[in-house]
């Protein structure tokens, strides 16, 4: 389904990951010059269940919506680890939280594993951070889209006092995933 | 630089700006998902521009209370979804006979009943036209991106003015759900209709006048007397019992649909001129038969896609030239099928036409569209 790159967040309601799929678009599409489209699929509870978001950029009008055969998918949580991997591509990526999903699932893909949200806990303070860890990881890995458009996408998503407190939670994701290359 | 003049918007806050480009200044609605965000947004912008925002105690309330809006010279908007949809079918007939101007969103999820309130369906395609009882004129369209949101809920605004009649606008909840760069229209860059006032003296005034199609309509409040009823009714509005008088209404409500099909018809053609298959859908299952066409056009299958965004009215002159011109037609939906019975009844065994259909909350893949058409050609 060439021309199109599809991405997938997911882990647990309340984790933000259809704002992290939101984030993500708005770098492609608003802050970068791409076509991008984000769904979701979230269950009728708002906290708890699994959780996802999916991002498609294309520098061609996008039709489908959904995602059809995953490049790069991040897991949160075990729960939406096991439900969603299986649509990731031969050659994609799975970025997993290493405390979280501890049955790896096999597959031609890569993994990555990352202390995400120990990160976000420990070194940031602020658990709510960890979807923008996230972000910053996947936007270094990926190159998708340029780490520029992420922090501008980032910000402008942003209130005022949480802006240093969420630039910081992007570049320490920026770093821990250099640490992976 | 960020693009200043994109922005990335969700489905249902598309809706939102078209109708307020389209000047709603009045929302009655109760909130349902997964339409709540229109309400919730206006609940935010109509009061910041001297509109009105109610949350009514059910769905049957929130029309009458646009209904009652309108009369008063209003553009008023309620949104709801399959549930609040049935609810509201009281009001919907009312609105026809009545021939009151309003627009309702319908944002399709899984049903019947509460049914599956955060998937996507297509479920009430045949709601919209027969949904209300008595025949009536039906005017539904049917977007398939977010962009199409907001200027479709222009073009429903103003058919109704129009034509002042009840315009449903139909997606699904991927679409109302999704978001998508979009650029919001300058003013005055989409055209926007606004209600014919009458020319005549104020006490002879009849707002069913005989010698219209469709007769001004006064703002209640501005000095015109006359009487609104859901019975069949004279000129002035009052009810009547005179056949002649019924007969002339009844047929005349149709008419002003029927005799204007040109001006509310609306689709988009996608290889369908020298198409051998066709493809017959609406809103996000469009979007996969789209990628399903482009696919097989690749492989050099000469597949080809009719999208109406007017689906009541159904288009039936442009369903006709595509049954006598492929070889088999596709309908994807996502119900157990409702289109399809209007594709077959306006092919009337021109072509075969084969469905492809789910109900369990996910999208209509664009392999599936894909698999059958090989399959079948």
């Amino acid at each position: 389904m060439g021309g199109r790159y599809e991405i997938r967040f997911s882990g647990s309601g309340g984790q933000g990951m259809i704002l992290a799929g939101i984030v993500m678009a708005e770098a492609a599409s608003i802050f970068g010059d791409k076509n991008a489209v984000q769904s979701q699929s979230y269950g009728p509870e708002s906290r708890g269940g699994a959780s996802k978001a999916e991002v498609i950029i294309s520098s061609d009008p996008i039709d489908y919506p959904k995602a059809t055969a995953i490049d790069c998918m991040l897991a949160l949580t075990q729960q939406a680890c096991s439900k969603y991997y299986k649509d990731i591509k031969d050659d994609g990526m799975l970025i997993i939280d290493s405390d979280e999903v501890k049955e790896v699932p096999t597959g031609a893909f890569k993994i990555i594993s990352l202390p995400i949200l120990e990160t976000a806990r420990k070194d940031l303070g602020k658990i709510i951070v960890a979807n923008i860890i996230s972000l910053g990881v996947m936007t270094e890995l990926t190159g998708i889209v340029s780490n520029e458009a992420m922090e501008n996408a980032v910000l402008s998503r942003v209130p005022k006092p949480f802006l240093e407190l969420n630039k910081k939670a992007l570049q320490k994701g920026f770093s821990m995933a250099r640490e992976q290359k | 630089m960020p693009n200043s003049k994109k922005k990335l918007l969700q489905g249902n806050e598309a809706c939102v700006e078209g109708a307020l480009y389209a000047g709603c200044d009045f929302f009655g609605g109760y909130p349902i998902t997964p339409s709540t965000e229109i309400a919730e947004i206006l609940s935010v912008r109509l009061p910041q521009r001297g509109g009105k925002f109610i949350q009514m105690e059910d769905e049957i309330a929130s029309l009458g209370a646009v209904i009652g809006a309108a009369l008063a010279g209003r553009k008023a908007l309620t949104a709801t979804s399959g549930p609040g949809f049935s609810l509201k079918q009281e009001c919907l007939g009312y609105a026809c006979i009545a021939e009151v101007p309003c627009v309702i969103i319908n944002v399709m999820r899984g049903g019947p009943s509460t049914g599956y309130p955060t998937g996507p369906s297509q479920s009430d395609i045949m709601q919209a036209k027969w949904g209300t009882h008595g025949d009536h004129p039906a005017v539904a369209l049917t977007p398939a991106s977010v962009q199409e949101i907001l200027t479709e809920t222009v073009r429903a605004f103003n058919l109704s003015e129009k034509y002042r009649t009840p315009v449903i606008v139909l997606y699904d909840e991927i679409i109302g759900h999704m978001r998508e760069p979009i650029t919001i229209p300058e003013p005055g860059e989409l055209e926007v209709i606004n209600r014919a006032k009458p020319e005549c003296a104020k006490e002879d005034y009849l707002p069913y006048d005989e010698n219209y199609l469709v007769a001004p309509l006064a703002p209640f409040g501005e000095g015109y007397r006359y009487h609104v009823t859901g019975l069949n009714h004279k000129a002035d509005g009052f009810p009547v019992n005179d056949s002649e008088i019924i007969r002339e209404n009844n047929e005349r409500i149709m008419r002003k649909i029927d005799e204007n099909i040109e001006d509310i018809e609306k689709n988009e053609e996608v290889f369908l001129d020298d198409a051998e298959i066709g493809i017959f859908t609406v809103g996000s299952t469009a979007r996969s038969a789209r990628f399903a066409v482009n696919a097989l056009r690749k492989e050099g299958i000469k597949a080809g896609l009719l999208r109406p965004l007017t689906i009541w009215p159904f288009p039936d002159k442009a369903v006709k030239k595509m049954a006598d011109q492929v070889k088999f037609i596709v309908v994807p939906e996502l119900n157990l099928g409702q289109m399809i019975g209007e594709v077959q009844r306006v092919g009337n065994g021109a072509c075969e036409v084969l469905g492809i259909n789910r109900v369990d909350g996910e999208s209509i893949h664009p392999t599936q569209i894909i698999d059958l058409i090989k399959k079948h050609k």
